[in-house]
Parts: structure tokens; C-alpha cells; sequence
């Protein structure tokens, strides 16, 4: 349900780049953990973005896989779940990546 | 929501069970100048054709900008040739600058603030009114309650005997920190208080959303099932402290504490775990101590 918002979001900061421009792309990064599902921002951006200069533009969303650094043992390592714990078996961890939810770019028209 | 995209905010509302006032909590009114610019049903003015007569009309070609020995944005330079603008904004940078002008208005204060935050039906207000009944000579409780809809809890915590707003988020699911600017503008909590927000009882959405607190408190009851933790780990990463309450119904219940206790560490291995029964009492003197400890350090954050 927060994906909702989270559209608004993206529209608004897009919108707020373009002024008035007409907006071909937008690039966001989310990551694996961050909480937001791709999928459903993906369903929810054409509507929000509808009656807006951002209504002609292509989403993209970069993924970012999660990863974290183990404070036990030190080692780097992937984190594609909540639940993973180090291949030494500790849960106490910092992530590097993952926590991702930004915009990215903009691919704005040209304007001669 | 807004009437056209959903988003948050449009029938928000705001009741002050103090004075029985209702003030409508726009997205607009919330985040302070933002523009929301959706959805006109009329013709955008940007889809007409229309010609930018520059005087001097130019295109922006690459050339030396240090040698030249000036400066100047390519963006700020209309009608320059450039498509591709890096932006690398925070999607949540909005609520998140919201969050932490309250965050500095509450250390200002040196008020403590508390997210309560659970599933629907585990507890939150229950606790919240024992806890201003019998706390209440040691804090100062001023109360914000969120709820989709009704002033049921507002009026359980006003019974209670501590001053609170009421934020009804309509078919919001979620709490944001430009809500809580506006219930505090009602409420106005002395210097010294203890603000505590009940966040609309949902495991997922408001783990996303920072209100300017100090801690989330997690609620977890004992009716929920011991693998809460792994099926909404978000939130119990974020938990500053996590009550598991209903003790009192443990007799009549195949829960394990132990392995609820256990899946709580896997999400947050180092996080304060309370066994409260805001109905006997048990565990109320743990969490008295832990506000206890909140509220002073929350003094001393204030020159920090």
C-alpha cells in the first residue's frame, strides 16, 4: 500500500525537476531491502503520473541486490533476504546496499 | 488521499479531542509549499504548441569552462541542450526533512517521542492507557493517535486522563512526519513532556516512514503467532524496544515465548525485549524504567 506514496513521491520530484518540461524517462534505484516492491511502483507510477508532464515516461527501475558486511567476522556478503545471517552464522551485520530509494535520473525533452 | 492519484493526505483529518475541533490535514498544508502537481482534467497549457522566441537563440556547446574563468549551471540555463539530468534525490527526502525538523523541535523541547507501532488488535492502546493511569505522576503524556478512521482511541486516551489529537489518515495506512507537525501544532506539548504516537496498527507501511522519534516501539502480542518478527522483519529492525504484551493470556495460548523471543533476535539481535500484561501489571515496572531511561536521555540529547 506505501508503494502508493511512494509513486506520489517520485512524480513529485520529477515534476519539480522538470518544470514544465516534457519528461521521456525516469531512472529509480531500489533496493532489494528497502521495503518497496518494484513491481507494484511500477503499476502505480503510469497512474499517478497520468495528467502530469511526467505522463509519457518510461519507468526504469534499477534493482540493487542487498549486501552487508558481517560485524563478527568481518566478511562481505549477500543479503537477498531479512533473515540472512552471515556465512559464519552471526546476525549482526551492516548493511552496504540495498536500503536504496532514490531517483535516480531524468531524461528531460529538448527544449531548442 | 488525494482525489486523483490516492496519495496520502487529501481526507486526512485532524480532531483535537480537547476542544472538539476537525481540521482537514491537506498533502499540500502538510509539506509546506510542495507543489502536488497532478491531474487536471483540462488541457495542459504544456501541450500547446508554442514557440520560445529567445532573442538570441542558442545551443549550449561544449567549451572550456575554466579557462573562460566563469561558472554557471547547464540546468539553470533554459533552452540549453541537455536531456539528461542526474537528480539522485531520496524518494522519502521530503517526509525525512519533515521528520527531522521534528525531531530538533522535540530535542529543543526536550521532549521524549515514542512510535507505537503493531498490527491491528495487539495492544497498543491498552497499553497506552495504563500506562498514562499510572505513570502519569512521572511524565508529562501528551498522546497522538492514528487511525484510518473513528475517534474510538482518542476518546479511550482522553478517558484516561492525557491530552491527545486524533489524526484520521482516511485510507492511508501510515502515519507521516507532516501529520505529526500538525497534530504537535495542536497539541502543543509543554517542555519536558513524553509524546507518544500511536501509529496506525499496520506491521509494513510505517516502518518506511520516520516521524522525528526517538525509538519505535514494536508491540507484539502473544495472540499473534511466534513468527511475527520473520514475516514483517522491517519493522522489527527498526524496533527500538519490542513489548511483548497479552502476557496475561499465555495460560490459555500455544505460544512459545522462547521461540517468539528467539525469531526477534534473528531481524534485531541486541533490541530491549518487555513481557507486559497492561490488564495484571506484570512487566508494567521494566517498561516504566525503560521510558524512565528514554525520557533522560532525551534531556541530555538537547546539547548534544
Amino acid at each position: 500500500m506505501h508503494e502508493l506514496s511512494i509513486a506520489c513521491s517520485i512524480v513529485e520530484i520529477v515534476a519539480d525537476t522538470a518544470r514544465g518540461r516534457k519528461v521521456h524517462r525516469v531512472t529509480v534505484e531500489i533496493g532489494e531491502l528497502s521495503g518497496v516492491m518494484a513491481d507494484s511502483i511500477a503499476l502505480w507510477f503510469p497512474e499517478v503520473a497520468k495528467g502530469t508532464e511526467v505522463e509519457k515516461a518510461r519507468l526504469e527501475i534499477c534493482e540493487i541486490a542487498a549486501l552487508a558486511r558481517c560485524e563478527t567476522c568481518g566478511v562481505e556478503f549477500p543479503t537477498p533476504s531479512m533473515l540472512t545471517s552471515c556465512p559464519c552464522g552471526s546476525f549482526r551485520f551492516r548493511r552496504l546496499k540495498g536500503d536504496e530509494l532514490n531517483v535516480k535520473s531524468i531524461e528531460l525533452e529538448e527544449v531548442l | 488521499m488525494c482525489a486523483n492519484c490516492g496519495c496520502q493526505g487529501g481526507k486526512a483529518v485532524m480532531l483535537d479531542l480537547q476542544t472538539g475541533e476537525t481540521t482537514p490535514i491537506s498533502a499540500d498544508e502538510r509539506e509546506s509549499g510542495a507543489r502536488h502537481s497532478h491531474a487536471h482534467d483540462h488541457d495542459h497549457a504544456h501541450d500547446d504548441a508554442h514557440a520560445h522566441n529567445h532573442g538570441d537563440r542558442h545551443r549550449h556547446r561544449p567549451h572550456d569552462h575554466s579557462a573562460a574563468g566563469h561558472s554557471h549551471s547547464h540546468r539553470a540555463e533554459l533552452g540549453a541542450a541537455v536531456d539528461l539530468v542526474e537528480v539522485e534525490a531520496r524518494i522519502l527526502a521530503k517526509n525525512d526533512a519533515m521528520a527531522e525538523k521534528n525531531r530538533a523541535w522535540f530535542a529543543g523541547r526536550e521532549i521524549l517521542a515514542l512510535n507505537l507501532v503493531s498490527s491491528p488488535g495487539a495492544g497498543k492502546t491498552t497499553l497506552l492507557e495504563r500506562t498514562i493511569r499510572d505513570f502519569s505522576d512521572d511524565f508529562p503524556f501528551y498522546v497522538i493517535e492514528g487511525d484510518q478512521a473513528t475517534a474510538n482511541d482518542g476518546e479511550r486516551i482522553r478517558a484516561a486522563g492525557a491530552p491527545v489529537v486524533q489524526v484520521n489518515t482516511g485510507t492511508g495506512c501510515h502515519l507521516d512526519a507532516g501529520m505529526v507537525t500538525r497534530a504537535l501544532a495542536a497539541l502543543k506539548p509543554g517542555p519536558g513532556a513524553v509524546v507518544l504516537i500511536e501509529n496506525v496498527g499496520n506491521l509494513v507501511c510505517p516502518a518506511l516512514f520516520d516521524l522525528g522519534e526517538r525509538a519505535k516501539v514494536v508491540i507484539f502480542s502473544v495472540t499473534d503467532g511466534e513468527d511475527k518478527p520473520l514475516k514483517y522483519p522491517h519493522m522489527f529492525r527498526a524496533a527500538g524496544i519490542v513489548i511483548l504484551s497479552k502476557i496475561d493470556l499465555l495460560p490459555h495460548l500455544d505460544f512459545s515465548v522462547a521461540q517468539a523471543i528467539g525469531n526477534v533476535k534473528k531481524v534485531n539481535p541486541d533490541v530491549t525485549i518487555l513481557q507486559v500484561s497492561a490488564r495484571g501489571g506484570e512487566g508494567m515496572a521494566a517498561w516504566h524504567d525503560w521510558l524512565d531511561s528514554q525520557f533522560a536521555a532525551a534531556r541530555r540529547s538537547a546539547f548534544a
